[in-house]
């Protein structure tokens, strides 16, 4: 099989993945608590490898373009420059890989053991549908939790970036701030929350597809594992540009 | 329909309903609970099954024999409705479910009990959601879920183990959580896929007695799929009867009855070679058979 009859597959599967998890909202039984399950886990459990990633981020962007702004003596304007690369970029990008990472891996690793130890099957058997019982509420919790965990490091970023350039550089605090504030305008804050909404339904929908399409026993599960890691990552990054383009033309067009 | 008023919870009196409707319910006996009508399926170019017809009649067992890749656990599959027959047609007690839809399928599953080879328990769940599992997903009241989940342990004699996670038991246990796991809500039909795969002697020879117990005292109609020629002897020459107590023994064949309630189908290459009672099949001269069954 070529590599795009591969990809059309793929793409085949994972819109019917997500046509089926929407169709799984309409219906009852709907599960509520598992949804809360995996917000904890996708969620609060993120929260510190996304934190950590944001500050140390802020931080070195401010490291290694101080200097440069400094030789201009535009270094008044260093917080404006982070909080754009932060907001509209870095944040929602980094926080997506350290999720697919962290999260997407788990996913595809949790439902893949469930399909070679044949509990999908029991699933199924027991009258339940995988898709709705497993695939849904993980999709909603990435939906909501990733958009909260990109905010989550965008402000920890500011707040390393603050940090470094008052502590290395000796940039009043309130200079920092003000420059923050210039650089954060409605279109950087929406750029910012769209994205890491398409990021979390592409990694949620990729990582049930490959956890659930595991197939040649426990080596099969880290191939799926494996797989479910590099193809949403891959997928954030390609997509970031065209999503950064399209939001781009969009959002000039608008009023805001 | 007539049932519907039963369905409804609309019935006071039980007896009084089963004497207006006698005529109903024996003709609904005597339906099959299972039906294969010559089922053909095939993955690309490879026959899987081969115009496969026969019945389990209420209240039996049926073993299906055959070695690797011969079709049997796809059997199994397609009673599920988890994989659609090329053609022929499946009932199950008396619908033919062969296009029926995940709606309807779903409510088919309601009536059937799967038993996996390694359990297939969810990992996450204690012993206790494992079983509670059907009930929960229909809410039922916890009250009435716990005392369901308590009998279907006690059934399989593992009410110690409630509280423990699927991690903490052994093989044979966890099989018998989920025979329990597939009793809850007493499905007229039970489906064993390689139950005893792997296990001690003394062990299959548990599961073989809960089998036993299902077809004899419960009245369950069961598919019993397996590669183990003990598991055979065992459900095919005894049966069990209750005491005054309630207590639960198992005699030989031919001691107080005549006959067990299992027949045997074996297939080879995706068609049915053999089918009918142990006894026909031991003496069978087929090199095949007695192949499989002497492993010489």
């Amino acid at each position: 099989m070529n590599l795009i009859t591969q990809f059309l597959f793929e793409l085949q599967a994972i819109t019917n993945l997500l046509w089926r998890s929407i169709k799984g909202l309409a219906k009852k039984p709907r599960y509520f608590s598992d949804i809360i399950v995996q917000m904890d886990q996708i969620g609060v459990g993120s929260l510190g490898i996304v934190v950590l990633t944001g500050f140390f981020t802020g931080g070195v962007l401010i490291l290694q373009a101080y200097p440069t702004l400094a030789y201009y003596g535009a270094q008044s304007n260093a917080g404006q420059g982070v909080a754009t690369a932060l907001i509209r970029e870095l944040g929602p990008v980094l926080s997506a890989l350290m999720v697919a990472g962290r999260v997407g891996s788990a996913i595809a690793a949790e439902l893949g053991s469930m399909v070679v130890s044949q509990q999908i099957a029991a699933m199924r058997a027991l009258g339940t549908s995988p898709v709705r019982k497993l695939v849904t509420p993980r999709l909603i919790a990435m939906l909501i939790c990733l958009p909260l965990l990109t905010i989550a490091a965008d402000l920890f970023g500011l707040i390393g970036g603050g940090i470094v350039a008052n502590q290395l550089y000796g940039l009043d605090t309130n200079t920092y701030v003000a420059s923050v504030r210039t650089g954060t305008d409605i279109n950087a804050l929406l750029t910012g929350i769209i994205k890491p909404i398409f990021f979390g339904l592409l990694i949620a929908l990729i990582s049930c597809e490959k956890g659930l399409t595991t197939t040649g026993g426990t080596a099969g599960v880290g191939v799926s594992t494996t797989q479910a890691v590099v193809l949403s990552s891959i997928c954030v990054i390609i997509s970031d540009f065209f999503l950064s383009k399209l939001l781009q033309s969009a959002l000039e067009s608008t009023l805001f | 329909m007539v049932f519907d008023e039963l369905r409804n919870g609309e019935v006071r009196d039980v007896e009084d309903f089963s004497r207006e409707h006698a005529s109903v319910i024996k003709e609904l006996r005597q339906l099959p609970a299972i039906e294969f009508r010559d089922v053909e399926l095939a993955f690309d170019d490879q026959i899987i099954l081969d115009k496969v017809s026969f019945t389990v009649k209420r209240g039996e067992t049926k073993f299906v024999l055959g070695g690797s890749g011969t079709g049997k656990s796809t059997i199994i599959n397609l009673i599920l409705g988890l994989l659609k027959p090329d053609a022929g047609h499946i009932l199950i007690e008396g619908e033919d479910i062969t296009h029926f839809d995940d709606v309807e399928l779903m409510r088919i599953r309601q009536n059937i009990g799967m038993v996996f080879q390694e359990g297939a328990l969810f990992d996450s769940l204690s012993v206790y959601d494992n079983v509670a599992y059907r009930l929960h997903e229909s809410k039922t009241p916890e009250d009435e879920v716990e005392h369901e989940v308590r009998r279907m342990l006690r059934f399989v004699d593992l009410e110690a183990a409630i509280d423990k996670m699927p991690s903490e038991l052994s093989g044979g246990m966890r099989r018998r959580v989920g025979i329990a796991r597939a009793l809850v809500g007493n499905p007229s039909i039970v489906l064993f896929d390689e139950p005893t795969a792997g296990l001690d002697p003394p062990t299959a020879r548990t599961i073989c007695e809960l089998a036993i117990k299902l077809r004899d005292i419960e009245d369950v109609s069961s598919i019993f799929v397996t590669h183990e020629m003990n598991n055979l002897e065992y459900i095919s020459t005894e049966y069990a009867i209750l005491d005054r107590e309630g207590g639960v023994h198992f005699e030989l064949e031919g001691k107080t009855r005549c006959q067990v309630n299992t027949e045997v189908i074996m297939l080879r290459q995706g068609q049915i070679v053999f089918s009918g009672r142990d006894e026909p099949l031991r003496a069978s001269p087929d090199p095949y058979i007695q192949r499989f069954l002497n492993g010489k």
